[in-house]
């Protein structure tokens, strides 16, 4: 797995809980180190070992951690180059959710060997939309909850009100469904082109 | 400023299609502008202005007259703000009704774009992507440059830390763990590097004497002790250009940069012999030892080898071994030993 996805974990643990709470679950792991390094490769079960272990630690289903990590990595301001990246998308959530099919494509031309599960977003009436979440092969995590996260994060950033429901899985597939309320439900956070 | 002839019409096609344009009259004169290009020309009433009141057109050579920039339609054209922060943009001119200007300048499109400098332009004007036409792909271009740069500045600390670990592995493998002094295989860098460069210098080998009795009679930590003592005495008595190292037990190579004079050599050595002789204690017990040393000079030999010095530094120490402990020899290569 790419060593992004390890890193955030990580920097969720570590931001979220403290050094200690991620030294203690990384510890147990006998990894031979303590920190991921974000542009390397590591095996892919070891994704599924941290976040086993982190979910013991937090004695907190693995499902709720990825919500929250998803979650995170939008709103929390020492990841703040992922919510402005995912800002370009469009300039409403509306937008952003019809650009969702293009994310894996964004992600690849920013970082060549990063491979994103597969979005595909299907409009069930003009409120209501349905998203695919296909996971990669060979992935040991099931990014269907980080997505949850992430979409519930990125209402609140453009201001928009959203009921988010997790509909159940296949072997490969994840089904999430969006209720947009209101488009323009609060202020949301100001986003600029140009990075200060 | 409402524009009342036949184009006017396709404005708000442009405005949609190239939101950074102006229409120009006949003289230059801007009669219509885009939403884009009103913005970022801020605190200015950009129609009624000429296009060479707000733009210097820095390449192809322009007169300032609007003939000389019709016969310029079609071609690139560089241009800057006249306003700070004097922005550089791209351009291209348009006629209206094709290209004329012999027969009297008629209306024409200049359409702009922020070029090479659109990261600054989009801070300086607060753009957002509806200041872009939906088909332009520069918040796209954005999007690509702060992802690219974040992926380096993440590659960029990589390497820094794998920078650090190297220096970190090498260091140690070029040191002697127990006194922090240069090891053999350190020493045979530089003095390949020195030989290579044709810099002169002094070698000395010099070996402990009575080294044995303290490390046999008080033990190895009482040894250890002594030999760190000794080593930071050899790096107090030299040059930061120096090079002390350990290169056995109880023997050291000094390396003297630079240094051609054989009495300076005598004077070093001297020193050192004496320093090295003060008592060291270890626990309440008095540690005597003393140095015995053989030097040898780079500008003693026509062609300096390092294997040749090593030997002849040997024998140095050799003779002053023999001479009684406590001495310095300094080998001369045209009538042996000095």
């Amino acid at each position: 797995m790419h060593g992004l996805v390890n890193r955030a974990i990580e920097r969720f643990v570590r931001d979220t809980y403290g050094r200690d709470t991620w030294l203690g679950i990384i510890g147990k792991l006998d990894l031979g180190f303590s920190e991921f390094e974000a542009m390397l490769i590591y095996e892919p079960q070891v994704t599924a070992q941290v976040l086993h272990a982190t979910s013991d630690a937090l004695q907190r289903p693995v499902d709720e951690v990825l919500e929250d990590i998803g979650t995170y990595l939008v709103s929390h301001p020492n990841t703040a180059a992922v919510r402005r990246l995912l800002r370009f998308s469009g300039e409403t959530f509306e937008d952003f959710l019809h650009s969702l099919d293009d994310l894996p494509d964004r992600a690849r031309l920013a970082v060549s060997d990063l491979t994103v599960p597969g979005l595909e977003l299907a409009d069930q009436s003009a409120n209501v939309f349905c998203l695919n979440v296909y996971n990669p092969d060979g992935a040991t995590v099931r990014f269907g909850p980080v997505v949850l996260g992430l979409l519930r994060a990125m209402a609140d950033d453009y201001g928009a009100l959203v009921f988010l429901e997790y509909l159940g899985r296949t072997d490969t597939c994840e089904r999430l469904r969006i209720h947009l309320l209101a488009s323009a439900h609060g202020k949301g956070r100001a986003f600029v082109l140009g990075a200060s | 400023m409402k524009v009342r002839h036949e184009f006017c019409s396709i404005a708000p096609v442009l405005d949609r299609l190239c939101p950074m344009h102006a229409v120009l009259d006949r003289h230059g004169q801007v009669v219509h502008a885009g939403p884009t290009l009103v913005k970022v020309l801020p605190d200015q009433v950009v129609v009624g202005q000429t296009v060479f009141d707000l733009f210097k057109i820095r390449r192809p050579l322009c007169d300032g007259s609007m003939l000389a920039l019709l016969r310029l339609s079609g071609s690139k054209l560089h241009l800057s703000m006249r306003a700070p922060p004097h922005t550089d943009l791209k351009g291209v001119l348009v006629p209206l009704h094709g290209p004329q200007p012999e027969n009297g300048c008629g209306h024409a499109v200049l359409n702009l774009s922020l070029g090479i400098s659109v990261q600054e332009a989009v801070r300086d004007f607060s753009l957002t992507s509806g200041d872009f036409a939906v088909t332009d792909p520069t918040v796209e271009m954005l999007y690509l440059i702060e992802a690219k740069s974040a992926a380096m500045d993440a590659s960029r600390k990589l390497n820094q830390r794998l920078q650090g670990a190297k220096v970190a592995a090498e260091e140690q493998a070029f040191t002697d763990t127990l006194t922090g002094l240069k090891n053999r295989r350190a020493l045979d860098a530089i003095l390949a590097r020195l030989i290579a460069n044709e810099q002169d210098f002094a070698l000395l080998q010099i070996d402990l004497d009575y080294f044995k009795a303290v490390n046999d009679g008080l033990g190895h930590a009482a040894g250890d002790h002594v030999l760190q003592v000794v080593a930071a005495a050899m790096v107090d008595e030299t040059r930061k250009v120096d090079t002390v190292a350990r290169t056995g037990g109880d023997e050291f190579v000094i390396i003297l940069t630079g240094v051609t004079d054989a009495a300076k050599v005598g004077d070093i050595a001297a020193r050192l012999i004496a320093r090295i002789k003060r008592p060291v204690t270890f626990q309440g017990q008095p540690c005597q030892i003393s140095a015995s040393i053989g030097a040898a000079l780079t500008c003693d030999y026509d062609v300096p080898l390092v294997s040749r010095l090593i030997e002849d530094a040997d024998h140095a120490l050799y003779a002053a071994k023999h001479r009684g402990r406590g001495r310095y020899v300094v080998f001369n290569p045209r009538d042996g030993l000095d």
